[in-house]
């Protein structure tokens, strides 16, 4: 391990002046970046404890929901509000890692995490372009199990691995940034980007900027929302597929709707195709297949992850069906 | 093993069929199997609150003075050499004390490779360590530092920059098979085993089964990392060391490094789990090796990575098996043959084909191992190696054929289960494995199972049942010492360098020697993991138990002539011959007539005494030679399969076990439960992912390698037959590895009852389970 600075910021200001420094991390709960230091996958110079920031989990003015970046992910899916208004958040949460680490685990550092790629992980055995840009992709032709067939690139097909993600990507999440110019803020959709050429480049964030905050809307979707994670055990792996759903029902019609599914693209995917052949339609077998492959049409299959197009279209079928039915 | 091997072992077989039984070892039952106080009983871990408390000290928690910390160079490169090697930065860097790589290593010789012949033979590789230029598998330790503390030592590693040239590897299981070498044995047993014609019969047969079962390697993954601290004081070497073998190892390092047996001490009091995985790997002999280099102690921990890149785990397999059966459904044939991994440089053969020749009969049999080789870490024992992927081969097998012929699978096996080992004729020394299976199958509720796959649905789960069988067998191994001290207060202490690896080693000896020589069980202390104690044989093959307890035997009954020797003229027991009295109440009594006793203490106290000590060896375990003595079991498992998703949801298992004496049911049915949850990951979870492109295990992390969680663990149901064997100490067989055998077919089986598909590619993972 290289030598490393330590400090912690005591507010979003001092968090801004003492990050952006090549080098410098934002530290949350370590649940990935420590292990990420210790592989010698990312080497920092400089570590910014941002655990002291907003962490609150409040009613937003306009009815919906706003959560401190620094907020830990337990916090959030214990939280009231969260369990009343948007189950399926707590869901996704309660889906995830163990709860020792979602104790620690912060939701913007949640955000921010990276792939959990066997070739991105392994420093001195394989190629990886996330890592070292232009080295070249062991995982393709490798161990691709938990890759994606969705959003995928030549240069990078590793898959997002956050639960609360999908989640946040159904409910409409936005992110709230904060850099020397100010605040901004960017959907949650819009947030992740995809490979391409440059797989080494995750986000939209500047590395001037951080992340303080997640807002959802008003959901539509508390009576009629899950969220479903296929995995490999039964508990403490990553999905190979999961499904977050949101939906309304005008008499036998899909009123509103919201998909988003994790474990398939670089990216949390919102399944925008999904939504658009299946609002104002029934729910038939036909109708979702129909809608299903609208959006899975131009999926990349390998021999690896083939069989998650298949899974993924079970699960949600199933999971629309059971939702579409009498409300709870 | 060598032809010449077969021929030495095929004769004693012969030779010891000739003596009558009750010439031999465990000729007229051990006398404690129809006198028993604390054997038999429920009795806590004696290490249970000395681990609660946080009080036992492991090898990597031991307080050393001066100590020094060791990290390791793993080759990321799979065959090649190392071309260029820059040590500067890590020489320079802070608290470095030194570096070592094969230009500095002290020129050694090889372990011997474990053999059966020499106890001391523990090497599961005999690849030369840190002595040149060449990589021989990706993982291969090229270089060591040793530093002041554990992070300078782990930071140093990360400075040396080695340059390698690459050359062609061996890394893929196909390609290589065409090249598999066929040993003339397996263990002691003969390799190709042949009885009739099998492939004819096979061709003749009214029903066939006829399939192909592929297994994927498994690493070893012990709470416990591996790690050893070494330490030179003056010529003498100690060494704290996880090992399941204390006495062999410091034979071994006395042998590599030169050194007179008594110049070498190994301490090992707890082991962590071991499963198979905590023998002599390099890390120890690099650890000795530098801590004469730099003159100080040395620790040197393995990273959980490092355990995976140089402790070498469960083989692939791939197997065809092969079942003939008359209209009647007896077995006209059997056939197992198949190819597992087994570099030359390694030691294990991965036995999978020797469980398959002790269960069932049938008129022809046909057994055939070939070793592949590859460019690995040379795979290893690992909990039942051979038992419990064969057994996934051949009872998926036998539930085919049940299924084709529209059979019950418990029928099937029941009406073929042999009475004799079914190859060699011997008679078995006592085998309920029938009862096993009626008593198991009442307990589960097996009458509940649908024949017909598919048939039961809850929601979106189908459920199904399923059933195997298991054998493991009986080991007592040779060279068990054991050395009794009876103290003037009455008390005694027996002491061994048996190994402690938390399944109550210590807690079941001492239960045996209370009832052995007839005190409480507070009046005994028992001594292990010391190799400066009597000699006592690795623990392995679950043979330590009866091992251990065939010397108590031998050394009680010198106890027994010593002390009736000592006791003199004017005891109440003068006169009386060893074979006339027994020790109990804490003396000896006369046999006719109990009232006839005298005490320990006072025997000792009129010879002016402050103790006695015996020492003696457990007598040759010819018994093994001339019975066949297997544990069996008889699994059952519910469960369900998502419609949707695939996923398996074990809901209920139960192992019905038939192997003795159970001497401590708390410490048996744990051993039972751990060896099945082992099972499960077996057939659910488990699969190291070795990239044939590099030859390079990629999921080397417990996030990344799923063993089962506690959510993937249902509630499991152990019972047992309590029948004790007459021809075994305390009429006990091992229980270590028999929980495992058989749990992967059970699951296979129990899915295919759920679903109708037959899965016969271990792990059953979802993707297996959906439609096309």
């Amino acid at each position: 391990m290289n030598p490393i600075s330590y400090s912690r910021a005591a507010s979003v200001a001092d968090a801004l002046h003492m990050a952006g420094g090549q080098g410098a991390r934002l530290l949350g709960g370590g649940t990935n970046l420590v292990d990420l230091m210790r592989k010698g996958v990312d080497t920092p110079s400089q570590l910014v404890d941002v655990t002291a920031l907003p962490d609150g989990i409040d009613r937003a003015e306009d009815g919906g929901l706003i959560i401190g970046a620094a907020a830990r992910n337990s916090a959030v899916a214990a939280h009231p509000l969260v369990r009343s208004g948007y189950p399926m958040l707590a869901r996704a949460i309660l889906a995830a890692a163990s709860a020792q680490v979602r104790n620690m685990a912060t939701v913007g550092g949640n955000v921010m995490q990276r792939t959990r790629c066997l070739y991105f992980n392994d420093v001195a055995g394989a190629r990886c372009n996330k890592r070292v840009p232009g080295s070249g992709c062991d995982a393709i032709g490798g161990f691709n199990r938990y890759h994606a067939i969705l959003g995928g690139s030549d240069a990078c097909i590793a898959t997002h691995p956050s639960d609360m993600c999908v989640a946040l990507a159904a409910l409409d999440g936005q992110v709230h940034i904060a850099g020397p110019a100010g605040e901004r803020t960017v959907p949650l959709v819009a947030f992740h980007r995809l490979p391409g050429e440059r797989p080494d480049i995750e986000t939209v964030l500047d590395p001037t900027e951080i992340v303080v905050a997640i807002t959802l809307p008003p959901s539509p979707f508390a009576a009629r929302s899950a969220y479903r994670k296929v995995r490999d055990r039964a508990s403490y792996a990553f999905a190979l597929v999961s499904v977050a759903v949101g939906l309304t029902m005008r008499e036998d019609r899909v009123d509103a709707i919201s998909v988003a599914f994790g474990g398939i693209a670089p990216k949390p995917w919102r399944a925008a195709r999904i939504e658009d052949a299946l609002r104002g339609a029934s729910l038939s077998p036909s109708a979702i297949e129909k809608a299903f492959e609208a959006e899975f049409a131009d999926a990349t299959l390998l021999p690896g992850n083939g069989f998650k197009r298949g899974l993924a279209k079970r699960t949600l079928s199933a999971m629309l069906t059971e939702l579409g039915g009498p409300a709870q | 093993m060598t032809k010449i091997q077969n021929a030495v072992i095929g004769s004693v077989r012969t030779v010891i069929g000739w003596v009558p039984a009750g010439w031999l070892p465990g000729g007229s039952p051990d006398p404690l199997i129809e006198r028993r106080a604390a054997i038999g009983r429920q009795a806590s871990r004696l290490d249970g609150p000395l681990k609660v408390t946080g009080e036992a000290r492991f090898a990597a928690e031991v307080a050393v003075d001066n100590l020094s910390y060791a990290a390791l160079v793993h080759s990321p490169i799979t065959r090649g050499r190392i071309m260029r090697l820059d040590t500067d930065a890590a020489d320079a860097a802070p608290g470095v004390i030194l570096v070592v790589t094969h230009r500095n290593m002290p020129r050694l010789g090889t372990l011997a490779l474990i053999g059966m012949s020499d106890m001391s033979a523990i090497g599961n590789s005999d690849l030369p360590i840190l002595q040149d230029a060449q990589v021989h598998y990706n993982g291969q330790v090229v270089a060591a530092v040793i530093a002041e503390t554990q992070e300078q030592a782990d930071h140093a590693v990360s400075l040396i920059m080695i340059d390698y040239t690459a050359e062609p590897a061996k890394t893929l299981f196909e390609e290589a098979k065409a090249t598999a070498r066929t040993p003339a044995s397996v263990l002691i047993e003969k390799n190709h085993v042949t009885v009739g014609n099998a492939e004819r019969e096979l061709s003749r047969s009214a029903h066939i089964v006829d399939n192909v079962y592929r297994t994927p390697p498994h690493n070893h993954n012990a709470i416990e990392l591996h790690t050893v601290t070494a330490m030179w004081e003056g010529d003498g070497l100690l060494v704290h060391d996880t090992t399941q073998m204390v006495a062999p190892s410091a034979t071994a390092l006395a042998k590599l490094f030169g050194l007179k047996r008594e110049q070498v001490r190994v301490l090992s009091p707890f082991v962590g789990g071991g499963f198979g995985g905590k023998g002599m790997w390099d890390h120890q002999i690099v650890a000795v090796a530098v801590a004469r280099m730099v003159g100080r102690p040395v620790r040197l921990t393995l990273s959980r990575e490092g355990v995976y890149r140089i402790i070498g785990g469960r083989t692939p397999s791939e197997q065809r098996v092969a079942i003939g059966a008359d209209a009647a459904g007896r077995f006209t044939a059997l056939i197992h043959s198949g190819y597992s991994v087994m570099p030359p440089y390694g030691a294990c053969p991965e036995q999978y084909t020797l469980g398959s020749r002790a269960i069932y009969d049938a008129k022809s049999f046909e057994f055939l191992q070939r070793h592949v080789d590859l460019d690995i870490v040379p795979n290893t024992f690992m909990r039942a190696p051979g038992e419990a992927i064969g057994t996934f081969a051949v009872e998926s097998a036998v539930d085919e054929m049940a299924h084709a012929m529209g059979v019950d699978p418990i029928d099937m096996r029941m009406a073929n289960i042999a009475e004799r080992h079914p190859v060699s004729g011997a008679p078995f020394s006592q085998h309920a494995l029938k009862q096993a299976f009626t008593d198991g199958a009442e307990r589960f509720g097996w009458n509940r199972r649908v024949a017909e796959p598919g048939s039961r649905r809850e929601g979106e789960w189908r459920i199904g049942i399923g059933c195997a069988a298991g054998s493991f067998p009986y080991a007592r191994m040779p060279g068990a010492n054991v050395r009794i001290t009876l103290h003037g207060d009455g008390s005694a202490t027996i002491a061994c360098s048996a190994q402690e690896m938390g399944m109550g080693t210590a807690t079941v000896q001492v239960q045996h020697a209370a009832d052995r020589l007839g005190l409480p069980l507070e009046a005994i202390r028992f001594e292990l993991g010391d190799s400066d104690l009597p000699a006592s044989p690795m623990a392995g093959g679950s043979s330590q138990t009866a091992s251990v307890a065939g010397a108590i035997i031998a050394a009680a009954e010198k106890l027994t002539g010593e002390m009736l020797r000592l006791a003199g003229n004017a005891s109440p027991v003068a006169g009386l011959r060893a074979g006339e009295v027994r020790l109990t109440d804490g003396g000896i009594a006369s046999i006719a007539d109990p009232s006839r006793h005298d005490s320990f203490e006072s025997i000792l106290a009129r010879a002016a005494r402050d103790d006695m000590t015996v020492t003696a060896a457990g007598s040759m375990p010819l018994e093994m030679f001339k019975f066949a003595m297997h544990s069996t079991s008889a699994v059952f498992c519910e469960l369900r399969v998502s419609d949707v998703t695939g996923e398996v949801r074990v809901d209920r298992l139960l192992g019905s076990f038939d192997c003795g004496t159970i001497l401590n049911p708390k410490t048996a049915a744990s051993q039972f439960r751990g060896g099945m949850i082992m099972g499960l990951g077996l057939a659910l979870t488990e699969e190291t992912l070795f990239d044939g492109r590099s030859g390079r295990i990629m999921n080397a992390s417990l996030a990344d390698y799923h063993i089962p969680t506690h959510l993937d663990v249902p509630q499991i149901d152990v019972m047992w037959t309590d029948i004790p064997d007459p021809r075994s100490p305390l009429g006990a067989r091992g229980i270590g590895e028999i929980g495992i055998t058989g749990v992967g077919a059970a699951v296979a089986n129990a899915v295919f009852n759920a679903t109708g598909k037959r899965v016969r590619d271990l792990p059953i993972t979802l993707d297996k389970l959906l439609p096309d």
